[in-house]
């Protein structure tokens, strides 16, 4: 009697999905996510898709919908590629943060997977996206179906009226600057509805057509003491362009002369997608981590209430473990830290030290051990850090012992690594340090800013690199993305190295000599 | 509850205007690998899908990158088990990322990717400058003509068999007894002839009734469909290809030393041309090779295009050779004959006498139709271009070519120059089909 009771509890047995069971297993995870840990959502939109269709996602950066350029048919290729030799798996699901949010399904994935992968993304990311302080003020979720769809139809009219080669020409040059493109500082100004630049593209049509020479009866104005006034207005012209810049892309869009309008909004474009995505870097560790602990959270709850049958727990807990797993430096299959599972120790670990703290988690974290409300915790550090905060602030001692983690440093004019710090007492700080400094994008990206130009002069753009401990720029790589500055801006880029800490110029390259 | 979208069956290939702009991207590069390709496999796989590496140039994405060989950099690695601070580790020799380099060696240059049958053919006619009509051609599969096959129960509108319809209509219509038009025009007139006469009340009960049955019988034929959807019956057409006999190709072709690289190239192009247009007409194509020195032997398709042999050039004997081949294995009756032949003109004066003696008596009287192909220097092409001196073989050959309309000489100094060589051929083709 019992055990039918238990078995009619069960919210879904084999291991076939359909419509009804998706459905019926989200109202549960969702009513379990709220009550238990004070999740807080945006309404979800599930989509099915098969697993070419998964291939297409991932090709075009993971959005619904995006614009057409080559570059995304060499990664479909490559993926492709990797997928049928058997090298990689598809992830079972992919997520976007908009509002409502679109969590991609594979049509393949058994109901267990599909289970864990709603309570993972359509839970946990997207609790994520929704509190999480960078996507709330740097990313606009309500916005950027619409801004895509924009996106996409301004480029293929772009292309039918200016032909594929020119639209290339600007997308490869606005591309190669993409990590250039963002603000990393000062938040971006909100996307404007679609109205609103539907009515801006308008008016520079009009514009455009308007425009007549003969107009232009203003005289040139008359230069007098040419070279005084020069000196002077160095100054002033960097204080008029804002300068140092380094958003690259942002500059290139304002102040080339030699763009058009529509190149200018396609330069737009990359930069806002480019913007769109600057926080899912900083929070790679956080996001995953707080999706793979909701969905181990969520799917254990379910367990012990019944509601999931053993076999489709095993099936569960072996994927569970499969993305969690981290081996070590020296095993082949090594890749780096794993994000999953390094986030989800750390966000246990956090359970661990507020409910059952040791002396030393006493004092480590003097303001949450032992107050028993990991669940606030979480919720706080889920909403106010990033990777490199988050950890700066939240990794222990006892993590640092289980990972057996060691800070290997490599001088690139040393025959030998040297092995800085190791698990114990003098370490422990340093490696938490160094793990967060490993995480923190906008220091990891290489420093370069627009210093200097003469816009009324020979328009000669002068690019400052501040050098961090002595990494310099990969030679081919970076002459080849001087080429597309320049084919932006029009005129000769100059890119000089200087040392951080001296002051010194290391290197100096220019398009002239390219 | 969620929103659900069932995503599966939105169009497929939504990356396909990514592909195409990626493939015209590096359209030389992979029209280079596609000629490499063909020009070292077999003839008849020059007509499917090729994987090629991917292409380098043009296709990288370049960004400010971090020179690794530079700097100070710190690795937090996990796992460690015997190191101890202050401990040295000497790098690997290969001078890479060390530790942090596995995972990473699989770099994005190294992979091939298919391309399927119809990009390799546009590859592969970029210079040959086909016309349009002729690539489409060739292009094609096969043709298909639609033969009535039986019924079935979906297609469209004006497939639609009306009198296997009306039976089946006919067959619902008995097993579900719709009340005919004759039984209510019966009710109607009983009705018509109890009102016009004088009222009572046997009458009136009578007249209520039969209203009844009508209304009934009304709404009965109204609910039994005259012809329902699942009636319909509609004509069935199966694709059948259109029959074609065979075709056997002779590739013969001069292997001794006069003959170089580029001259095979070429040859190999002529040949590949010739066999694309031949799998279009015929739903089996066989290949003979021929090659010949001072002798001539029949071999496979590796040591036609790969051996050299040493020894003079009497073209002769390869026509001889195919000769015996046709009336051993391939009796004319059954096969449709072509022929192509390759040379760098090179014959004994001779021998030329006797090379059109076998062609004029024999040959061309088996044979659809015969290609030769010349191929001469670049330099020399703007000298022999127009001119009707040449070699003696050439010289030979131009006059069974005045003689014969299905035999073609052609000189060939570069890859445009091989299709007009076809251009007959071609033409002739929609005639041809219609024949057919």
């Amino acid at each position: 009697m019992d055990r039918q009771a238990g078995a009619s509890r069960l919210l879904f047995s084999g291991s076939d999905w359909d419509f009804k069971k998706l459905s019926r297993v989200y109202d549960e995870i969702e009513a379990i996510g709220v009550e238990e840990l004070h999740l807080d959502i945006y309404p979800v939109q599930m989509e099915i898709i098969s697993s070419e269709q998964m291939l297409d996602a991932y090709s075009s950066v993971g959005m619904p919908l995006m614009y057409r350029h080559w570059s995304f048919g060499k990664h479909f290729l490559y993926n492709e590629f990797l997928y049928r030799k058997g090298g990689r798996g598809l992830a079972y699901e992919l997520v976007i943060n908009s509002n409502p949010c679109i969590v991609y399904l594979m049509e393949e994935n058994t109901m267990a997977l599909q289970a864990l992968v709603t309570a993972h993304a359509a839970l946990g990311h997207n609790h994520f996206f929704k509190n999480n302080h960078l996507f709330r003020q740097w990313t606009d979720a309500d916005g950027i179906l619409s801004y895509l769809n924009f996106a996409k139809g301004y480029i293929a009219h772009c292309e039918e009226r200016h032909g594929l080669a020119a639209v290339e020409a600007v997308l490869d040059s606005a591309h190669a600057l993409m990590e250039h493109g963002v603000f990393r500082y000062h938040r971006p100004p909100k996307l404007s509805s679609e109205q609103q630049r539907e009515g801006l593209r308008e008016r520079l049509e009009y514009e455009e057509r308007s425009y007549s020479d003969l107009w232009r009866t203003l005289p040139p104005s008359q230069r007098v003491g040419k070279a005084e006034v020069r000196d002077e207005s160095v100054v002033g012209r960097k204080k008029s362009l804002n300068l140092p810049e380094e958003n690259l892309l942002y500059f290139l869009e304002k102040n080339s002369v030699v763009l058009e309008p529509w190149q200018r909004e396609v330069i737009r474009i990359v930069r806002v997608i480019a913007q769109y995505f600057y926080p899912q870097r900083q929070t790679q560790v956080m996001n995953e981590g707080c999706a793979t602990f909701v969905h181990y959270t969520l799917m254990n709850m379910l367990f012990e209430r019944g509601r999931i049958s053993e076999g489709a727990m095993l099936e569960i807990l072996r994927n569970h473990s499969n993305v969690i797993s981290q081996p070590a430096f020296d095993d082949p299959r090594f890749s780096g830290i794993n994000p999953y599972a390094l986030g989800l120790d750390m966000m246990q670990d956090i359970q661990r030290i507020s409910t059952e703290p040791t002396a030393e988690d006493r004092d480590w974290f003097p303001d949450i051990a032992g107050r028993g409300d990991w669940r606030d915790t979480l919720l706080e550090a889920w909403a106010n850090h990033r990777d490199e905060s988050f950890i700066r602030q939240y990794l222990s001692p006892a993590l640092i012992r289980k990972w057996r983690l060691f800070v290997l440093a490599d001088g690139a004019d040393q025959p030998h690594y040297e092995v800085a710090s190791i698990h114990n007492e003098r370490g422990y700080k340093k490696i938490r340090a160094a793990l967060a400094q490993s995480y923190d994008v906008g220091s990891k990206r290489p420093d370069i800013q627009v210093v200097d130009v003469d816009l009324l002069g020979d328009r000669y753009l002068r690019l400052q690199h501040q050098v961090k401990d002595g990494i310099m720029l990969d030679g081919k790589s970076r002459d080849a993305t001087l080429r597309h500055i320049r084919s932006l801006w029009g005129y000769d880029v100059s890119l000089a190295a200087i040392d951080g800490e001296t002051g010194a110029t290391l290197s100096q390259r220019s398009t002239r000599d390219l | 509850m969620p929103i659900f979208i069932d995503r599966r069956l939105n169009p497929k290939d939504k990356s396909l205007g990514n592909r195409q702009r990626f493939l015209r991207r590096a359209r030389e590069e992979l029209k280079r690998s596609i000629r490499d390709q063909i020009s070292t496999g077999r003839i008849a796989d020059a007509d499917r899908e090729h994987a090629v590496p991917m292409p380098e140039k043009g296709t990288s994405e370049p960004a400010f990158n971090d020179a690794r060989d530079s700097g100070r950099r710190n690795h937090i690695l996990p796992g460690n088990r015997t190191f101890n601070s202050g401990d040295l580790i000497p790098k690997p020799a290969d001078g890479g990322g060390g530790p942090s380099s596995p995972g990473k060696t699989d770099s994005e240059d190294d992979f091939r990717f298919v391309l399927s049958r119809e990009e390799v053919l546009d590859l592969f006619f970029e210079d040959l400058e086909l016309p349009d009509l002729v690539k489409l051609n060739l292009k094609q599969i096969l043709t298909f003509k639609p033969k009535r096959a039986g019924f079935a129960a979906s297609g469209s509108p004006t497939n639609i068999n009306v009198g296997r319809t009306m039976r089946n209509s006919h067959g619902r219509r008995i097993a579900l007894r719709r009340p005919k038009q004759t039984e209510l025009d019966a009710i109607a007139q009983q009705l018509a002839m109890l009102e016009s006469q004088p009222p009572n009340a046997g009458t009136l009960k009578r007249i209520a009734a039969l209203r009844e049955d009508f209304e009934q019988l009304e709404r009965r034929r109204r609910r039994i469909a005259f012809v329902d959807p699942v009636d319909i019956r509609f004509n069935r057409f199966d694709p059948r290809p259109l029959p074609n006999a065979s075709a056997v190709m002779f590739c013969l072709m001069d292997v001794s030393g006069s003959m170089g690289e580029r001259e095979k190239d070429l040859a190999k192009r002529f040949f590949v041309l010739l066999h694309l247009f031949l799998t279009r007409r015929y739903e089996r194509t066989e290949l003979v090779f021929i090659r010949h020195t001072h002798e001539a032997q029949e071999v496979d398709e590796h040591t036609f295009f790969y051996h050299t042999q040493s020894g003079g050039t009497v073209v002769s004997t390869a026509l001889e050779e195919m000769h015996r081949v046709i009336e051993q294995r391939y009796p004319p009756t059954e096969w449709n004959i072509y022929a192509a032949q390759a040379s760098d003109g090179d014959n004994f004066s001779a021998d030329s006498e006797r090379c059109i003696e076998l062609l004029d008596g024999k040959l061309m009287r088996l044979c659809q139709y015969f290609a030769y192909v010349e191929i001469i220097d670049e330099r020399e092409s703007h000298i022999f271009g127009a001119t009707e001196n040449g070699t003696s073989l050439w010289r030979a050959y131009s006059a069974i070519e005045q003689k014969w309309p299905n035999f073609q000489t052609r000189r060939i100094a570069a890859p445009a120059d091989i299709y007009p060589v076809f251009r007959q051929l071609f033409a002739r083709q929609p005639a041809m089909r219609q024949s057919a």
